[in-house]
């Protein structure tokens, strides 16, 4: 891994870091009026993995898809337009924080339903290799997912065809406030399920954005090469509330100490003191990158602010399509 | 002009459109299978192969979101479940993602998906093989839904459909799949959103879709050997629903009586009545009056079922309380063929 590709994933870190910050700071003022699933705490996997994607590979997320959709290349006006509903966003409004889309940047899709874009982002990998398409799918889902049916019939026929996609499961441990114990048997571990679906599997540590970007750097290049579909699962942890700006550790659904401890192995903080200590970050890089996406942040929600919120008639526009088909 | 049968139409219609567009393609547990769906993918396998004519792993709700995910980049789905019942189980991807897509992104990608549900009805289908659940669908915004009553209809509405740019609910009653009717052999276009005039009359009009449409024309004769001149009107699509058809017709004969081919509450007829006395109530001469499937789960015992299904003697009989004429002026014939089939050369199992 090349110095720079450790400092960019720094970078994308603290960008979607002092991003989400800044989204927690002004949600109280209530003129975000969409619900917020907040990624704190779990930046290095999303920018682990999109790091290792070109912008042709398309990404499919969940109701937490802030990060997947920056790291992924998304544009920070187009996202915060849609979290304040406004005609700026990149579904003009009309799909909020749980709907992002960026063509541009190959985020093709996120849905809050539990495991709903499983089947569609094998789906889309099963349709490039129709089309003959040489790109690859990250279909990016929660701990819960793995839970639904959709899960399972997802993984048969993605190894059934031996389809370009990659599946990245970010295991916080709890679906909303249900802890992963009360969900599934005690010493199962997901990654191992996959496995059982003949997709070959991997675990590793959610919080170290290295071994997030080398593990997928791994998967990705033997999908590349027709391999056939992989199974990774990075285990991490939201510090946040499941919905919304606040920390909720006052309600005492997760055991003692578990978010102080993840706390303590912040992935931004291990990954910047590993890069200090080997003489590669110091005050002087830092001083500029905050700047850059400080002035970044406070441009993206000024416009965000100042664009109109969508006029009435949209409200009936792109019900249906009623263009006739290109070919 | 040459007749087909309606399951042949339907295979004739899917196999020029997979001639013509390399990105159509089949889907469904069974379509390559050697009995076709009802013959309706018959040699089709042959013709374009295994990639393009695809069994599928038992997984309803994962393998429409699959052809969702496949629609994304370009390939136009054609989905095909044996009986309507087994689509409950991808109602989640088809309600939630495909109907909604379009307008969710606001216009940046579509969904050209086509659904085919089969609708059972009689020899025993039960509980679970026999239920018309095209009002669930039509109540979503984001799906067209069809339901076409002829093989003239079903090749031009399935062009239309697999045309289509959005996500297509393709209904198709069993017992319709042998009927014969014209069909042209050139590729043509029954558009999605008009209702047909199955017949001109000037004393009532009937309502109705699907296979009840048959029974409906049926009564009208009848009625007519009586006197009553009925006008059917077959909607063949129920979104977007054609309220100019069925609204010039009850202004013309001012009587309305909807023949559903679902149960009725909250169904189809709800709608149309509802939409005609919200528009047009000045224009009734009656209480307008509907009629559906008995309002029970259907047992499967043919001593049973009989009693579920409309069919052309009732349709006779609640006209002539609507127009009030005895029964006795109208000459019913009482089939000979078994209520629990569609004709003498149906034997069974399904």
């Amino acid at each position: 891994m090349t110095p720079e590709i450790r400092k960019k994933l720094y970078f994308e870190m603290l960008r979607i870091r002092m991003i989400e910050q800044k989204i927690a700071e002004v949600y109280p003022e209530q003129e975000m009026r969409c619900p917020v699933h907040l990624c704190i705490g779990q930046e290095a996997v999303a920018a682990g993995v999109c790091a290792n994607l070109k912008v042709e590979d398309q990404v499919v997320s969940a109701h937490r898809s802030h990060a997947h959709y920056l790291a992924k290349g998304g544009d920070l006006k187009r996202m915060l337009g849609e979290l304040y509903g406004k005609v700026s966003g990149c579904a003009h409004g009309k799909g909020g924080s749980m709907h992002l889309i960026d063509l541009n940047a190959g985020l093709l899709a996120a849905v809050p339903i539990v495991g709903s874009t499983i089947p569609i982002g094998v789906g889309a990998a099963w349709g490039m290799v129709m089309k003959q398409l040489p790109h690859l799918v990250v279909v990016f889902f929660g701990d819960g997912s793995i839970e639904e049916g959709v899960f399972h019939e997802s993984l048969n026929f993605a190894a059934l065809k031996k389809l370009p996609v990659l599946f990245l499961c970010e295991n916080n441990f709890y679906s909303v406030y249900s802890p992963l114990e009360v969900r599934q048997p005690a010493g199962r571990e997901i990654f191992e399920i996959a496995r059982a679906h003949g997709i070959e599997s991997h675990q590793g540590d959610g919080n170290d954005v290295e071994e997030v970007y080398s593990m997928t750097a791994h998967a990705v290049e033997k999908i590349r090469q027709g391999k056939g579909p992989m199974f990774l699962e990075f285990k991490t942890f939201r510090w946040l509330e499941h919905c919304g700006p606040f920390w909720d550790d006052e309600l005492g659904y997760r055991k003692e100490n578990e978010l102080q401890n993840w706390r303590e192995r912040c992935p931004v903080k291990l990954h910047e003191n590993k890069l200090r200590s080997e003489g590669l970050l110091n005050e002087h890089d830092m001083v500029p990158m905050v700047n850059q996406i400080t002035e970044e942040i406070n441009e993206a929600f000024h416009s965000a602010k100042t664009s109109p919120l969508p006029p009435p008639e949209m409200l009936w526009t792109h019900v249906y399509d009623e263009s006739l088909p290109t070919e | 002009m040459r007749e087909l049968k309606y399951f042949e139409a339907l295979r004739e219609a899917t196999d020029q459109c997979m001639e013509r567009d390399s990105s159509v393609y089949l889907m469904g547990l069974g379509v390559p299978d050697p009995k076709g769906i009802f013959g309706t993918t018959a040699g089709l396998l042959k013709k374009y192969g295994k990639n393009r004519v695809l069994d599928m792993p038992t997984a309803e709700n994962g393998m429409t979101g699959v052809a969702i995910g496949t629609a994304l980049m370009g390939m136009r789905p054609i989905m095909t479940h044996q009986r309507v019942d087994f689509a409950l189980l991808a109602l989640e991807q088809i309600v939630n993602q495909a109907a909604k897509w379009y307008y969710m992104n606001d216009g940046q990608m579509h969904v050209p998906l086509v659904i085919r549900m089969i609708v059972g009805r009689g020899w025993g289908q039960g509980p679970q093989h026999a239920q018309s659940l095209e009002s669930w669908f039509a109540h979503i915004p984001g799906l067209k839904v069809v339901m076409p009553a002829n093989p003239y209809d079903a090749k031009g509405l399935m062009i239309s459909s697999i045309e289509d740019n959005n996500p297509v609910i393709f209904l198709e009653n069993r017992w319709l799949h042998n009927i014969y009717g014209d069909v042209p052999q050139e590729y043509y276009k029954v558009p999605i959103g008009k209702a047909r005039i199955a017949r001109e009359g000037r004393d009532l009009t009937i309502v109705t879709h699907s296979y009840m449409v048959l029974e409906s024309l049926r009564a009208a004769d009848i009625l007519a050997s009586g006197g009553i001149d009925a006008e059917v009107i077959d909607l063949r699509t129920l979104r977007p629903l054609d309220h100019t058809t069925v609204l010039d017709s009850v202004k013309k004969t001012g009587n309305l009586l909807v023949v559903d081919h679902g149960w009725i509450h909250y169904g189809v007829s709800a709608e149309i009545i509802a939409m005609v006395s919200e528009q047009i109530w000045d224009c009734l001469k009656s209480p307008p009056r509907r009629m559906g499937v008995a309002d029970v789960p259907i047992p499967s015992s043919r001593s049973l079922a009989q009693y579920c299904y409309p069919r052309s003697a009732d349709v006779v009989k609640m006209v002539a309380e609507m127009l009030h004429k005895p029964m006795d002026q109208f000459k019913i014939e009482i089939s000979e063929i078994p209520s629990d089939i569609p004709d003498r050369s149906f034997t069974g199992p399904f």
